[in-house]
């Protein structure tokens, strides 16, 4: 349905969004997931028609809408859109705002197709209600339902959640991959939130730096990133050092793990590898780590351990394992296929560490 | 699928733009052309002759507007927002009375109030006993008559700003004068003063645009200036181009102000030390200290307002017996439709000219929209000059290629139509209209925009049924500031209305000038009513910071 071909953006000369490629099935919820300022607006704001792209290309139901020099404009696309702040129309009520995209159409089916939205996003009572009298997840609904009216071929969310309670934020976020799911709305989401994104999306775009890292199921962004960021912003996780063995087995400070090597590596090569919080246990022997901090969040613990080396790690355990700040445990892996990068000679790992810090 | 293309600068926007405003700029721009035109003989002589009084009779307006400005609206402005006296809050808003007052209106009545048969010198005479040429008495038909009416009628600009700048002003700028020795007198010229000074500037200045434009004081007072000489020149000694290069020379003493208005306007910035209204408490005045406070505050006021608006009413219902008759309701009717139909054009052009630049904040159309709201500054009658020039030269070319190609004569087609006035008022008054929008655009967010389009809206589109709805109070605003000055307006409008067509501004002017002020009282009376509508707008947003500051 949604097709991005090598698309780059550009403000003035300096671009914002490098060459991204990606597809979007009809009836599919796409998401781009990143840091603020890694362009993921922008991208969607190109595929809105609002920003040009500078190369590339941006196909909608095949037909090219976006190509350098030429932009079919945003009201002629046939694509929703959900504004971060919602933008609301104030001087209409809601259902003036729901019916806004439906002018042209004849009264009784205006009317009608308004009144199904008011009753999808569960507001048909408050239809005479001004969109200040609403509470803020009262006007994200109500934004929905406005752009969903026209029937448009794609959805755009941007940020949906990001104005309202973190307690509201699950439950709508779940609401609206329903709605979308039943209507057999295809949509893409920006969002900085994994959980959003994990809640909503079918598909997950990492974005950092205007580029797109990995474009992929919820599940293999979190057991199978591809690159070093992905397994740094989505979930939680520490990379440990380790030196490839000669049966091509991984050894690290908590033991030797199995996983796919990089490309080129030898016996003796030396590497990195993710190390979950739920891919420690907390075992008889093993190696044993001082515990530096806990987290006790009901069903489980999360440990800040330290290693003899002075390497940090996060362990995951059942919270009948209570331990205090400053005991010793041991530690085994428990590594099905681990997540192995090559050793960080750049520094990568900490660049990427202090652009986090900056957000 | 419908192609834009965007990546071409020159888009619709940006040309239509660029067109509207070089339409727009065409009065300001012929003018300005005069200067590179030959010296003719017309140009030589005046330059010989009266040329000197001109610039020297218009500077020494500028100079005593300017320290009439100063003295009244100064005073007045730091005895309101810094001192406390009784009727200090009924000061803070009638002190803007005298701006609905029209500078040639405030002259005429002033003329008949002081005239050797005006009442106040009949009373002289009666009570002492004088006769012709036994006392001296000031003529106010004259350079310092000039001066005090348009000082009267201007220091609220001065007023307005400098009261804006002196509540601004930080606390502590004030407290730390005090705490190191300085009275209130001297903490007011070392420290509130200068921290004021860019404000004061720019209220002075606009004042002295509003000097250089006026026609009908000077005219009627006999004091030879440039607007006077321009007028003399057209209609007098029937020399176009001499007029033009006049108002060219015009031109250049309002670009010199409106340099220093924007300049000071740049500093007024920097000056700014506060980031709130004062929350200090005012000096309380009381005894002779308040009773002169209260002079100083009542008699601007008093003089420019109140009296004269008294003697209008009484002139008017004397008159008004006779003159408000049919022609008088035609009269109305002509002024109210041709301010109405001006009002809505601007606020048009205002609206195109600012959603333009909201949609392409590009440096080509921001230059185009200051070019087309260059005009505020431009005296009416140079307008009326700028606009009847083009005019006459497309009507001769017109007549002369439709007499050429079929042997008719098309005869006058733009030149003396409405089409003319209306057009010399949209480029006088567009920059009122276009500030207005600007602020309205502004306060509507971005995604608005955006919204309406992903709905399905074109650009246009969404300027109707999302901006406009949003921005009714502002245009409202609008359309009524260039109503009331479209109504006061009086060189431009004598210039180029159609034959036999009259306003209330014009109609005021011709009794004047046939010395029979009191039939004028009715026109000029509803004139200055009108005129009070957007000093009550102003008054409101006044209370409103007030409300700010005493919280």
């Amino acid at each position: 349905m949604l097709e991005l071909d090598n698309v780059v953006v550009a403000y003035r000369e300096k671009p914002v969004v490098c060459a991204v490629s990606l597809t979007v099935e009809a009836g599919e919820i796409g998401c781009l997931l990143g840091p603020s300022g890694c362009g993921k607006t922008t991208l969607l704001r190109a595929v809105a028609g609002f920003e040009p792209v500078r190369s590339g290309a941006i196909r909608l139901a095949g037909a090219a809408v976006s190509r350098p020099g030429q932009t079919v404009p945003p009201e002629r696309r046939g694509v929703g859109m959900v504004f971060q702040d919602y933008a609301l129309f104030p001087h209409l009520t809601v259902e003036a705002n729901v019916r806004f995209g439906l002018r042209g159409r004849p009264r009784e089916e205006a009317r009608a197709r308004a009144e199904r939205l008011l009753g999808l996003v569960g507001l048909a009572e408050r239809r005479d209600a001004y969109p200040h009298q609403l509470s803020g997840g009262q006007q994200q609904r109500i934004a929905l339902a406005r752009a969903l009216a026209p029937g448009p071929q794609l959805l755009l969310l941007d940020e949906p959640f990001s104005g309202l309670d973190v307690e509201l934020r699950e439950s709508l976020a779940r609401d609206v991959r329903r709605i979308l799911k039943e209507e057999g709305i295809t949509a893409l989401l920006v969002t900085h939130d994994q959980l959003e994104a994990f809640a909503v999306a079918d598909r997950i775009g990492v974005m950092a730096d205007g580029c797109l890292l990995q474009w992929d199921s919820a599940y293999n962004l979190y057991h199978r990133p591809t690159a070093r960021f992905v397994a740094d912003f989505v979930g939680q996780g520490v990379l440990l050092p380790g030196t490839v063995t000669g049966d091509g087995r991984i050894s690290t400070e908590i033991g030797t793990v199995g996983g796919d090597l990089p490309e080129h590596c030898r016996p003796g090569c030396r590497v990195e590898v993710l190390i979950r919080p739920d891919d420690l246990v907390d075992a008889e022997q093993g190696v044993p780590a001082e515990v530096t901090d806990r987290a006790f969040r009901g069903a489980d613990f999360l440990y800040t351990l330290r290693l003899p080396s002075g390497a940090q790690v996060l362990c995951l355990t059942h919270s009948h394992h209570r331990y205090a700040v400053g005991d010793t445990v041991h530690l085994r892996p428990e590594v099905k296929h681990a997540v192995v990068f090559p050793a960080d000679v750049q520094g990568e790992t900490r660049r990427k560490d202090a652009e986090m810090q900056r957000v | 699928m419908t192609w834009v293309s965007n990546r071409l600068p020159p888009d619709g926007w940006t040309v239509g733009t660029t067109l509207l405003a070089l339409i727009l700029a065409l009065p300001v721009l012929t003018v300005v052309g005069y200067v590179m035109q030959p010296a003719g003989e017309v140009w030589r002589h005046l330059a010989d002759t009266v040329l000197t009084d001109y610039v020297a009779n218009s500077l020494l307006l500028m100079l005593g507007v300017a320290a009439g400005t100063l003295l009244l609206g100064v005073s007045s402005a730091w005895l309101t927002s810094a001192c406390d006296f009784p009727g200090r809050r009924l000061f803070e808003w009638a002190l803007l009375l005298p701006m609905a007052m029209p500078a040639y209106i405030i002259a005429y009545t002033y003329t008949g109030l002081l005239d050797f048969a005006g009442p106040l010198q009949t009373l002289l005479r009666s009570s002492f006993g004088w006769g012709y040429g036994d006392y001296w008495f000031p003529e106010i038909r004259s350079l310092g008559g000039a001066i005090a009416m348009l000082s009267l009628v201007l220091y609220p600009y001065v007023y307005l700003l400098a009261r804006a700048a002196f509540l601004e002003q930080s606390v502590a700028a004030q407290e730390v004068s005090r705490s190191l020795g300085a009275g209130a007198w001297r903490s007011f010229f070392s420290v509130a003063l200068p921290l004021a000074r860019p404000a004061v500037v720019t209220g002075v200045s606009l004042a002295l645009m509003e000097s250089l434009a006026d026609f009908g004081t000077v005219q009627y007072f006999g004091v030879d200036t440039f607007t006077t000489g321009i007028f003399r020149t057209w209609f007098g000694l029937g020399d176009s181009a001499a007029a033009a290069q006049l108002a060219a020379l015009l031109l250049g003493f309002v670009f010199l102000l409106v340099w220093l208005e924007r300049h000071s306007r740049r500093q007024a910035r920097y000056f700014r030390s506060g980031s709130g209204y004062r929350t200090q408490a005012r000096h309380r005045l009381s005894g002779w200290r308040a009773a002169v406070a209260l002079a100083a505050c009542a008699l601007p006021l008093a003089l420019g307002f109140v009296v004269p608006a008294t003697q209008l009413g009484a002139w008017a219902l004397r008159t008004a017996g006779r003159m408000v008759d049919a022609d008088f309701a035609a009269l109305v009717f002509n002024t109210v439709g041709l301010a109405v139909a001006a009002a809505l054009l601007t606020l048009l052009l205002a609206l195109v000219l600012g959603y333009a630049l909201r949609l392409r904040p590009t440096p080509p159309v921001l230059a185009a929209v200051r070019t087309a709201s260059m005009g505020y500054a431009v005296p009416g009658i140079v307008i009326a000059v700028g606009v009847m020039l083009p005019f006459a030269w497309l009507d001769n070319s017109v007549d002369a290629w439709a007499r050429e190609q079929f042997g008719v004569s098309t005869g006058l087609l733009l030149s003396g139509t409405l089409f003319a006035l209306l057009f010399a008022y949209a480029v006088r008054f567009l920059a009122v209209a276009l500030q207005a929008v600007e602020g309205g655009l502004g306060r509507i967010k971005p995604s608005m925009d955006d919204a309406a389009r992903s709905l399905g809206l074109r650009p246009g589109q969404v300027l109707r049924r999302v901006h406009a709805p949003l921005m009714r109070g502002t245009l409202l605003t609008a359309l009524l500031l260039v109503f009331v000055d479209v109504l006061k307006e009086l060189p431009a409008t004598l210039i180029l209305r159609p034959f036999n067509f009259n306003t209330l501004a014009v109609r005021t002017y011709e009794l004047a000038g046939d010395e029979r002020l009191a039939d004028a009282a009715p026109a000029a009376l509803a004139i200055v009513l009108a005129g009070i509508l957007p000093v009550i707008l102003l008054s409101r947003s006044i209370s409103r910071s007030r409300s700010a500051a005493d919280a």
